[in-house]
């Protein structure tokens, strides 16, 4: 599932993007210091066929309905994880561009969460303790099937994570997990079992394409679990800190309605809005206002950016609006006015 | 097959973005930064937060109609591809029911407030990624990520993927092609017959990657490929990067909806 901008706030996205962007940096440190030159056109290759391979659809046998891979795991059993955080990751880049899943600022979260979960946690902790070099078939499976799951569990809490601490949704945690996991349990399963299907059939047709690839990659037995494990607490931190800064300059919804319904003196008239709109003006000198630090008990109650929701502005509200939107319309037909214009003469 | 035609819709977006014009001839690296500034902002707004979203439509149009980009083309995409953002918003005006707002005598929830605000930043935020394609060729994409200092493995890798993409795509059409005419309805899709063709696919690739390498070790390869630099920022680039963050720190901290539609009513009155 791909995460969206508009259910980040600012913070989160950027302490994914941060996590995202150096696990992309140090995954292409470590390639390029024991890399064989083959892995580049072999990465490229490998993630176009993530997206052919999508093509494909197949019939998901319970319900009937139609299903594709997503393949972050059979990348990492083929380039080990160094390489396929990094084909993961372009994928990723392709998907938000061309294809509007999810945007520019939730891509840093989509690297991560379905990134490092599979390269960095399901793969050297699960599948490699149980696949050795000449594993049954059954080993395979249980693998695959294994940290599929792992991983995409860890994903979709992960979606969860992030979307909470953004606080854009009113989903009770214990209610957004119910939705997440299980649907997760049943893709991972599916997705665990295909990938296994393909590693088994690709070894029983191309035995050396597993193995030699395996030589390829030496490096994917020693991923440094302890820069793993450094890198989540620092973006746990982070996020943290993000959740607790949210919780004080927003109180949920619920609350704030209430706190709105059972008066609290209302802003003062609004004849003279100009003149405190010049008033803020000097509050308003700081970059994203409303994501300072709150500064006084007493400036807590102005600080919700969101002026005077009274009955009175929801028309001049309204009516602004409709004005600035039809001033957008306009701008733009001007725009291509002028350059129908401009491309006749 | 709606899942193939928004695959090749990836064709239409490339062609688009070889137009051009003034958006087109910025140079990659500011369009990037500028998007990646605009959607900050836009994200940046409280969840209740909907006229002053609005004002920030000026950016995807300017993209759009500067960019000569056919509005039906980004339209089809931002509405059709299933959000999740709409998905997890539709919840808020289920929980979160408190009166916020009357207008015109009909009470309004904050959960529909919230929700309104996400599928604005949604609109918002998804069309300027897909304009920032249509008006950017992938290479330039590229040549700018490679530029921003991002690792080579990684862009090279990405130049690849994005040049194997088609071939590979027409390989996979193929294959349903000739899956389809063996079976009738919903025969030959079991998770069988599905991974022996993926796999098949997947062996495929690998063979060509390695006739690839072979062919790029025989015209010099060794381990690096230059990125064509294109682009050079100049003066325009300057300005459209300097005036669009203005613009987009005004509208942040000026009201400018509530500042209209109050003037404009103490005039009607």
């Amino acid at each position: 599932m791909h995460m969206a901008d508009a259910l980040l706030s600012p913070a989160v996205g950027g302490a994914m993007w941060a996590g995202s962007l150096g696990t992309i940096i140090y995954c292409a440190k470590k390639l390029r210091d024991k890399m064989d030159d083959k892995m580049i056109p072999l990465m490229g290759i490998l993630g176009a066929f993530i997206f052919a391979g999508q093509m494909i659809n197949f019939t998901i046998p319970v319900t009937g309905s139609s299903g594709h891979i997503g393949g972050g795991m059979i990348l990492t059993i083929l380039l080990g994880p160094y390489a396929a955080f990094i084909v993961i990751a372009s994928v990723l880049v392709i998907q938000a561009l061309f294809f509007a899943d999810g945007g520019l600022l939730a891509l840093g979260a989509n690297i991560w969460n379905m990134g490092i979960y599979p390269a960095f946690i399901a793969y050297p902790l699960i599948y490699k303790s149980i696949v050795r070099k000449n594993s049954s078939n059954t080993a395979i499976t249980i693998a695959s099937v294994l940290s599929v799951v792992i991983g995409l569990q860890l994903g979709a809490l992960s979606v969860v994570l992030e979307t909470k601490s953004s606080g854009i949704t009113e989903l009770p945690l214990d209610t957004f997990l119910l939705l997440m996991q299980p649907i997760h349990l049943a893709i991972g399963l599916i997705e665990g079992f295909v990938t296994a299907g393909i590693v088994i059939y690709v070894r029983s047709l191309r035995p050396d394409i597993v193995e030699n690839l395996e030589g390829v990659k030496t490096l994917s037995a020693g991923v440094s679990l302890k820069k793993v494990i450094i890198a989540l607490g620092v973006l746990a931190v982070i996020t943290g800190g993000a959740l607790s800064w949210f919780a004080s300059t927003h109180p949920d919804g619920l609350e704030w309605s209430i706190e709105k319904i059972y008066g609290k003196p209302e802003i003062p008239d609004k004849a003279d809005s100009i003149k405190e709109a010049i008033g803020k003006l000097q509050e308003k000198t700081v970059i994203l206002p409303d994501y300072s630090f709150p500064a006084k008990e007493g400036q807590e109650e102005k600080t919700p950016s969101w002026p005077a929701v009274d009955t009175g502005t929801s028309f001049s509200g309204l009516l602004g609006g409709i004005m600035v939107l039809s001033l957008v319309i306009l701008f733009g037909l001007g725009i291509r006015f002028m350059s129908k214009y401009r491309a006749k003469t | 097959m709606t899942f193939d035609l928004e695959f090749f819709n990836i064709g239409y977006l490339d062609t688009l973005s070889y137009r051009n014009s003034f958006v087109h001839r910025l140079d990659p690296r500011i369009k990037i930064i500028v998007s990646f500034i605009f959607v900050l902002f836009v994200v940046s707004f409280p969840k209740y937060e909907i006229s002053s979203l609005i004002p920030f439509f000026f950016y995807p149009v300017f993209l759009l109609t500067a960019g000569n980009i056919p509005l039906k083309a980004i339209a089809k995409k931002v509405f059709f591809i299933s959000p999740f953002a709409v998905f997890i918003g539709i919840f808020n005006p289920l929980i979160d029911t408190g009166t916020l707002y009357t207008v015109f005598g009909v009470p309004v929830s904050g959960g529909w407030l919230s929700f309104l605000s996400i599928l604005i930043k949604y609109v918002l935020t998804v069309s300027t990624a897909l304009l920032l394609i249509a008006v950017t060729s992938f290479p330039g994409i590229c040549e700018a990520l490679e530029r921003l200092k991002l690792p080579k493995v990684f862009v090279i890798q990405l130049l690849f993927l994005y040049r194997y993409l088609f071939v590979l795509l027409e390989e996979s059409l193929r294959m349903m092609r000739a899956r389809d005419a063996r079976s009738f309805g919903n025969r030959g899709k079991e998770i069988k017959t599905f991974v022996r063709l993926i796999s098949v696919l997947l062996i495929r690739s690998i063979e060509r990657a390695e006739m690839i390498y072979r062919a790029m070790l025989s015209r010099g390869f060794r381990g690096e490929i230059r990125v064509l630099r294109r682009h050079r920022i100049n003066v325009y680039d300057i300005l459209f990067l300097m005036i669009s963050v203005t613009v987009f720190y005004l509208f942040r901290s000026f009201h400018l909806v509530n500042l209209l539609g109050e003037t404009f009513s103490r005039v009607l009155r």
